[in-house]
């Protein structure tokens, strides 16, 4: 009996976390594939009619906008909070005194809620009250920064409100693993006469890998699942201009009463996260295993 | 003697019971949860309990009613459904479609409101001739509200043609006044393009258009029209309006920096609210054209067991269709009675206008549901016309494309 349960408790222990898990996480992939291929309008409807909630989908020009928008703030956004990230971390890795103080600076953005972000930087940007007309009123009248208005350019403000957000994080993310790189190398390095920024190309950076996978994978579920940082600094305007697939698949669930629209454009999300995410847990799995 | 107190006791018992069968109860979900519409939901509470009801109330603030709307579908899909829900338009006969709604014909008849409800908004109330909602006010969405001030002082007349309102506006932005006071949200650009679209179609082909989408109006020259009028308006919009409240840009023209605002009669609140009065401070007149956009608020009566609920539901289809309800909530709310026999002794001039143009367009039947605020059409088709709009207001998208995407989008929503 000792024996049995010593062989089973991890079993029994991890037992309702795995059924919650199966049903709350997997069950509702399913149950959102099922109605994706359904006419639900109101309310979920089970009959399967195909692929036409997908063909309407790829039909709309809204969702276009929304998913190159998807892909345009994902770059730029991982792109850039990366290299800042990783800039802001060598710099603050040169034993400067009020390191712990910068740091704590660099890194409070992270611990305000996106709406906060959202909110704040609508009113930074907004031509009629922030830095525009601030620079106006220091005597140029010529100065323009209307991009949170213009259609072409407001999904970049998103970039930025997002990237001011999260570098923080990321610097942090990589101050860890620039600490974590064996001293005696860099010493042994410096020995020779190497110069420092060739230290930090040649041995510190290949050296911290897995830090960019993290830093990467974080970040780039950030972007995909972004809804309220959208939400609070434009609403998805001007027109449909910021649109991003999660606020695409809101409006369709919930103002709209189209289920059917909202699930397909969910399975589509779910594809884009797989594209990212399977080959990274290929990669783990396999150099453990191997 | 033992035996016949217990009967006594029983008796008393089952009198209790009935008793509390007879009890009305409703269970109300709403999203009236803001300042004036609380107050005006209040005076129903007060009246229900006056008639010896139980009241639970159920409000879900959020997302213009997204967030009740979830709420609704959680409870129905659990099959536990409140007694009546704050619903309107269309998606009453969409949750109709679901068998979900319950008959009030016996409320209705007993009260008469076939006789004083107009046709168009009674027709709303009906599920395949039955009734099953109750209507508790009438918002005009195709208003014009302007500045007194700043009109006198220019010269300018309020505008009965979208003509006269160009030239008004060139005049104003010359003086160097904001013309139109407008906020860059989908619905607001929503509510501009419908008062310009029945202005320039007329109320036949605002109702082919927006209520048949009749393919043949949605791609006419006339709808070109409409988008060329509303590519002149974004030019007499300030830079600075993607994104702003409502609220805001009434704010614009009572402080003057605007002469214009076209929203519905919900902005009358505002003015009020600040103490302003109407045709003293500011002017309220309908869109240039003829026509009246309704946006009619109604409770839909769900399908519930027990005879108190019943009760409840009844009490309340009776109440809120009642003249005391019907003159004490629109004067909260700004908007007017739907039932039209109501004295409107105590309403402003603009609440006057409105219910007098509501009579006439009634008779000659050019009373139509609003598009932009979900009265005529399902929210896919609602929105889909809504995103070629905003779209084309915010971009530099040409006209004739613009209609185009127009009748795409209608087809791919359906």
């Amino acid at each position: 009996m000792t024996k049995w349960l010593e062989e089973n408790t991890p079993k029994l222990v991890l037992a309702p976390s795995f059924v919650a898990i199966l049903v709350f996480v997997y069950g509702f992939i399913a149950w959102t594939a099922w109605v994706s291929l359904t006419r639900s309008r109101l309310l979920p409807k089970y009959e399967i009619k195909g692929f036409i909630q997908y063909e309407r989908l790829f039909d709309s020009p809204r969702w276009d906008t929304a998913f190159s928008n998807l892909f345009v703030f994902g770059f730029l956004f991982i792109a850039i909070a990366m290299i800042l990230g990783l800039v802001l971390a060598i710099l603050l890795d040169q034993n400067i005194r009020t390191e712990g103080a910068i740091r704590t600076i660099y890194l409070y953005p992270m611990a305000l809620s996106m709406i906060v972000t959202g909110t704040a930087w609508k009113w930074i940007l907004n031509p009629g009250l922030g830095l525009e007309a601030l620079v106006r009123g220091w005597g140029f009248p010529d100065f323009t920064f209307d991009w949170l208005v213009n259609p072409d350019m407001a999904i970049y403000t998103i970039v930025i409100a997002a990237i001011w957000q999260s570098s923080g994080f990321v610097m942090a993310l990589f101050l860890a693993g620039l600490r974590s790189v064996d001293q005696e190398i860099i010493k042994a390095a410096q020995v020779d006469g190497i110069p420092t920024w060739r230290v930090y190309t040649a041995i510190i950076i290949p050296s911290m890998a897995p830090i960019f996978l993290s830093a990467f994978i974080v970040l780039s579920h950030l972007a995909i699942k972004s809804f309220d940082l959208v939400i609070a600094l434009t609403g998805g305007g001007p027109g449909y201009a910021t649109d991003l697939p999660a606020t695409y698949m809101y409006a369709m669930a919930f103002s709209r009463g189209d289920i059917g629209q909202a699930a397909s454009s969910a399975m589509i999300m779910m594809m884009v996260v797989f594209a990212i995410v399977v080959p990274y847990l290929y990669s783990e799995l396999r150099s453990k295993n191997g | 003697m033992k035996s016949y107190l217990m009967g006594a006791i029983s008796g008393i018992a089952v009198v209790a019971a009935t008793a509390a069968i007879a009890e009305p109860q409703a269970e109300v979900l709403h999203y009236w949860t803001s300042g004036g519409e609380a107050k005006s939901v209040a005076v129903l509470q007060e009246e229900f309990a006056a008639n010896g009801g139980t009241w639970t109330d159920m409000p879900v603030a959020g997302g213009g009613g997204d967030a009740a709307m979830t709420a609704l579908r959680a409870r129905v899909l659990s099959g536990n459904a409140p007694t009546a829900v704050q619903l309107k338009g269309p998606a009453i006969q969409e949750w109709y479609e679901e068998g979900v709604l319950a008959d009030i014909s016996a409320v209705a008849e007993a009260n008469g409101w076939a006789d004083v409800l107009p046709d168009s908004i009674a027709g709303h109330m009906k599920c395949e001739g039955t009734w099953c909602a109750a209507p508790v006010n009438v918002h005009r969405v195709d208003w014009i509200w302007a500045n007194a001030e700043v009109l006198k002082s220019n010269g300018i007349a309020m505008p009965t043609s979208w003509d006269e309102f160009n030239a008004a506006a060139t005049k104003l932005q010359a003086a160097g006044i904001i013309p139109l006071a407008h906020g860059g949200q989908a619905w607001q650009d929503a509510t501009v393009f419908e008062a310009v679209a029945l202005g320039i179609l007329g109320p036949d082909g605002f109702r082919k258009a927006f209520v048949d989408l009749d393919e043949a109006t949605l791609t006419s020259d006339a709808m070109v029209a409409v988008f060329d009028q509303m590519r002149t308006m974004r030019g007499f919009v300030d830079p600075n309006f993607s994104g702003r409240d409502w609220n805001l840009a009434t704010a614009m023209v009572m402080n003057g920096e605007a002469a214009f605002q076209i929203m519905g009669d919900w902005a009358k609140g505002e003015f009020m609210a600040a103490g302003k009065v109407p045709g003293k401070d500011f002017l309220c007149a309908s869109t240039p054209g003829d026509g009246f956009l309704y946006n009619v608020d109604s409770f839909a009566m769900f399908d519930v067991d027990g005879d108190d609920k019943k009760a409840g539901q009844a009490l309340l289809a009776k109440l809120v269709v009642g003249k005391n309800f019907q003159k004490v909530f629109n004067l909260n709310k700004g908007s007017i009675p739907a039932r039209t026999d109501v004295p409107l002794d105590e309403f402003d001039s603009c609440a006057l206008l409105s219910a007098s143009d509501m009579a006439a367009s009634s008779d000659n039947g050019s009373l139509l549901p609003s598009y932009a605020h979900g009265m005529a059409l399902r929210g896919a088709q609602a929105g889909a016309i809504t995103d070629v709009v905003t779209a084309h207001f915010n971009s530099d998208m040409s006209s004739a494309d613009a209609v185009k995407q127009l009748a795409q989008a209608v087809a791919n929503s359906m």
